[in-house]
């Protein structure tokens, strides 16, 4: 291993901010969701690496976080799309602007 | 040598993925390269030595996540929305604040003190000591995950099941 | 005496009663209002009577209580029944007996018959709680209730604008010299610590046999006879006896000749031990002066009771000629004397302008001896005992007994002399009146011819005179009686104190000057009273310009219209424009900042605190509304605002805190 952890943790950042850019930017719900995902993403390869940088790997923590993680991104995921699907037949519309009646 | 050839080639698919899926107008286009970046992911996972993870990560995201995504955009007829703008009316504020959070991020990572450190002479992660893991010490959020699971599919059914047909004409 | 002491304070008591239900009474009870007042006056002159019987070998019993304390001192009241007091007692309750059963008489005709009995009631209390306080301080008392009650007694018929501004003079000349009277007392307490006469050997009186040391000082005497000269109208406050002639006679018999101008007298006799040697020069000449200076006056009046107004002013100088020269013993027997005869003469006048349907000019009066013979005889009765007739008549004893201690005098003689001249001049006016009105022909031509008065008029009269006559026999040389009851030892019947002493000397010659006088206005004045002429005075055509002068009064009442009344109206206008202007004009001042510091307030409150507090929800509203603006609804947004936070807490915890 000679990439240091440094590439990975700027990787893992740089992954992170274009899920968080195009959530803040795109206006499609379900773009969104795929933003959120990548943000997901990314923090999951920050735990992988800092796993594989510990002196003691075997005690395998970071891997174990990260493949619940996995399991629970997978469960929001659907959850979201569902929504996403429930908002469209009521709104005949997945564009972020226009769901905007929580307002004050 | 080889190794970071191949992280650089992972890396730059991973990101090019990333920044197609966000930046394209067709969603489908999106979508698809959104796959496209998870799998570059999987690929680096592979490379850490986290060989269950990274075919986790592939199963489980590029396999039915992605899937899930394009099922959506085809049942919200995304895939025939042109109109519009691709960016949201206030594009550039976002923007701005993604770039202040990778400065942040950054920067911190930089001058992180805990950056130095060399990596572990060997990583073994071998399947069966992760199931024997997950039974003896992860047992309890291994159950917990089960219920999740459990709640989440059916909340998602109860969530985007279409309502009966013989509801009040009254309210459409 | 122990015995009755307890019981002295009824005395004035019961015609105070008889005051206040009197006060209650309907103006047609009037039986009821007269009998009050006649029977509270014969309970206090049996009292008096009983008092009397007591003292007569002498001794004094005092009865003093606590009025009110102030800090560690207290003011102590009390009443005493001494000689002097009980005396004084029998005789005010005498004449006031007398008077008021007159006044049944004399006043059946006006219609405030009950208030009248009230207003004499009221006086015969003040005037006996006067004469056995043992307290200077209860003295003032009923010294300012007895001119209370003779205000209200001389404006009797305050319709009448000359009545009514009689009293008021009266009232105000008094009050100058209470003035001094209420200085002398509080020079005297702070002095002398206690204004009780008699305690035990600490009354004010008593210090000085005890310590020796003169409590009264000169000063003090002569502020207490201040209050005398006011009350006994000595110059120069005298001006109000005469106006108060405005009363009804009664009034004028019992209060301006026998009791209440007495009470002046009687003060001096109360507090003799309290006037130093000095004080008592200048009471002998004030009262030798206002001697001479009233029956002067008395010449050339007009009106029958002015005269004997006057007459009155002269006889009180005499009495106080006789505190100051002979003591107390010789000015109270005067005092006595004068009582029942000035009182008898009164009451004649007012037989007189009652016959007369009430008329009071003696220029228009004239041969009445005919038509009203007992009013004659007790009036000439009373006349001679005015004048001095001698042997049987009081007057001539108690007059040459002031004579006799004057000529004894050590200071200087003119006071015996100017009692001389008095002598000369009250036999001399007398007789002029008697003349003008009883002798002569009448000069009355009103188609009514005057009548003899009812007995219930007459009745006081005839027992006056019989004490007119009487009473001089108990103070004669012979038997000085009246004398030694007051000086506390025994009286013996001795006929050679008769020879001793130049005292046979000064009888004749006063009775001689009596004589003359008498017989000089008999012959100048029965001419005049024949003749149908009544306008001009034999004196008056000899000395015009001195019987101007005389029947102006010596123009006093003028000089003192124009000093000091037009300084008091100066004055008082002055007072008047400054609390009008200066003070009221300081008070509208502070109201009107008031009312501008009230609007001030409002003005702020309104604006201020309204404003501000107004203000104050309006900028939570419209914050809040400012606010609200961030929740749009807008997911995106807030998403990014949970980056933004992130960022801020990252820069903080990394490089914030170091």
């Amino acid at each position: 291993m000679t990439t240091p952890l440094a590439n990975y943790l700027i990787l893992a950042a740089l992954l992170f901010v274009i899920g968080l850019a195009g959530a803040l930017t795109r206006r499609n719900a379900v773009l969104v969701l795929i933003g959120l995902e990548l943000m997901f993403n990314a923090a999951n390869l920050n735990f992988i690496a800092f796993w594989r940088f510990n002196p003691h790997p075997e005690k395998l923590t970071g891997l174990m976080f990260v493949l619940f993680s996995i399991a629970i991104g997978a469960a929001e995921a659907a959850v979201g799309l569902a929504l996403i699907i429930a908002v469209y037949r009521h709104r005949r519309s997945a564009l972020m602007d226009q769901f905007n009646s929580l307002k004050g | 040598m080889l190794n970071e050839i191949a992280f650089l080639l992972c890396a730059s698919l991973t990101l090019a993925g990333a920044v197609a899926a966000m930046m394209l107008r067709n969603l489908v286009h999106c979508a698809l390269c959104a796959a496209g970046a998870f799998a570059g992911l999987a690929a680096i996972y592979l490379q850490l030595s986290a060989e269950f993870a990274g075919f986790a990560q592939f199963l489980v995201y590029v396999g039915a996540v992605a899937i899930l995504i394009v099922f959506t955009i085809l049942l919200t007829r995304g895939a025939d929305i042109q109109t519009g703008r691709a960016g949201s009316s206030s594009s550039w504020i976002g923007l701005l604040v993604a770039g202040l959070v990778l400065a942040c991020l950054v920067g911190s990572i930089m001058s992180s003190p805990g950056l130095v450190r060399l990596p572990a002479q060997t990583a073994n992660a071998p399947v069966q000591k992760i199931g024997e893991q997950l039974m003896n010490q992860y047992i309890m959020p291994l159950e917990t995950m089960g219920l999740l699971l459990t709640a989440a599919l059916l909340g998602g059914v109860v969530i985007a099941m279409r309502e009966p047909a013989k509801a009040n004409p009254s309210a459409r | 005496m122990e015995f009755i002491i307890k019981y002295l304070w009824l005395m004035p008591t019961a015609p105070l009663l008889a005051a206040g239900i009197g006060a209650l009474l309907h103006r047609r009870q009037r039986l009821l209002g007269a009998g009050l007042a006649i029977g509270a006056i014969l309970f206090s002159f049996g009292l008096a009577c009983v008092a009397f019987s007591t003292t007569l070998r002498g001794g004094r019993a005092t009865s003093n209580f606590r009025w009110f304390e102030f800090g560690t001192t207290s003011v102590q009241l009390g009443w005493v029944l001494d000689p002097l007091g009980a005396i004084m007692a029998v005789m005010v309750t005498f004449v006031s007996l007398l008077v008021f059963v007159y006044s049944v008489g004399y006043m059946a005709k006006d219609e405030n018959f009950t208030r009248f009995f009230c207003f004499l009631a009221l006086f015969a209390a003040a005037m006996l709680g006067l004469i056995i306080a043992n307290s200077l301080l209860l003295f003032f008392i009923c010294w300012e209730l007895v001119g209370l009650a003779s205000y209200l007694l001389i404006g009797f018929w305050f319709q009448k604008p000359s009545a009514a501004a009689a009293a008021k003079k009266a009232f105000i000349v008094t009050r100058i010299g209470d003035l001094g009277f209420l200085l002398g007392i509080l020079y005297l307490y702070g002095r002398a610590g206690t204004l009780l006469f008699y305690d035990g050997g600490h009354g004010c009186l008593e210090r000085n046999a005890n310590t020796g040391v003169m409590m009264g000082t000169t000063l003090i005497a002569l502020l207490i006879f201040c209050g005398a000269v006011g009350k006994s109208g000595q110059i120069p406050l005298h001006v109000w006896l005469p106006d108060a002639m405005e009363g009804p006679t009664p009034v004028s018999a019992l209060i301006h000749a026998a009791t209440m101008v007495a009470a002046g007298v009687f003060l001096i006799a109360r507090v003799y031990p309290l006037m130093t040697p000095e004080s008592l020069q200048v009471v002998t000449w004030v009262g030798a002066l206002t001697a001479v200076f009233a029956a002067a006056i008395a010449v050339a009046q007009n009106d029958i009771k002015r005269i004997l107004a006057y007459s009155t002013v002269s006889q009180l100088g005499y009495m106080m000629m006789g505190l100051g020269t002979g003591g107390v013993s010789v000015g109270m027997f005067h005092l006595t004397t004068h009582a029942c005869f000035k009182a008898l003469l009164f009451m004649g006048a007012g037989s007189v302008i009652h016959g007369c349907h009430e008329e009071q000019d003696i220029r228009k009066m004239g041969g009445l001896s005919r038509r009203m013979p007992v009013t004659f005889m007790t009036y000439a009765i009373g006349m001679m005992a005015l004048c001095g007739v001698p042997l049987f008549f009081s007057g001539f004893w108690s007059k040459d007994a002031i004579l006799d201690a004057a000529h004894h005098w050590r200071f200087s003689q003119t006071p015996f002399y100017l009692g001389l001249v008095g002598a000369f001049l009250t036999a001399f006016y007398m007789t002029r009146q008697v003349v003008l009105v009883f002798f002569g022909r009448s000069t009355n031509q009103e188609a009514e011819h005057p009548r003899e008065s009812p007995p219930v008029m007459t009745l006081p009269l005839v027992i006056l005179a019989a004490g007119a006559m009487l009473l001089g026999f108990f103070g004669t040389p012979v038997w000085p009686w009246f004398q030694s009851y007051l000086a506390e030892d025994n009286a013996v019947f001795d006929f050679s104190k008769l020879t001793e002493g130049g005292q046979l000397g000064i009888m004749l010659l006063s009775t001689g000057l009596v004589a003359v006088a008498m017989m000089l206005s008999g012959w100048i004045y029965f001419k005049k009273a024949a003749s149908a002429d009544r306008e001009k005075d034999p004196l008056e055509t000899a000395q015009p310009a001195l019987f101007a002068l005389l029947q102006h009064k010596f123009y006093v009442d003028e000089i003192y219209e124009a000093t000091v009344v037009r300084l008091t109206v100066a004055f008082a206008m002055f007072s008047d424009w400054l609390d009008r202007k200066f003070w009221g004009g300081l008070v509208r001042a502070v109201s009107w900042l008031t009312v501008a510091l009230a609007r001030l307030s409002q003005t702020v409150d309104e604006t201020v605190v309204n404003g501000s507090f107004d203000a104050g929800t309006e900028t939570v509203r419209d914050s809040g509304k400012w606010v609200s603006l961030l929740q749009n609804g807008q997911t995106q947004r807030y998403l990014g605002a949970i980056g933004l936070a992130f960022c801020g807490l990252l820069i903080f915890l990394l490089w914030g805190s170091q």
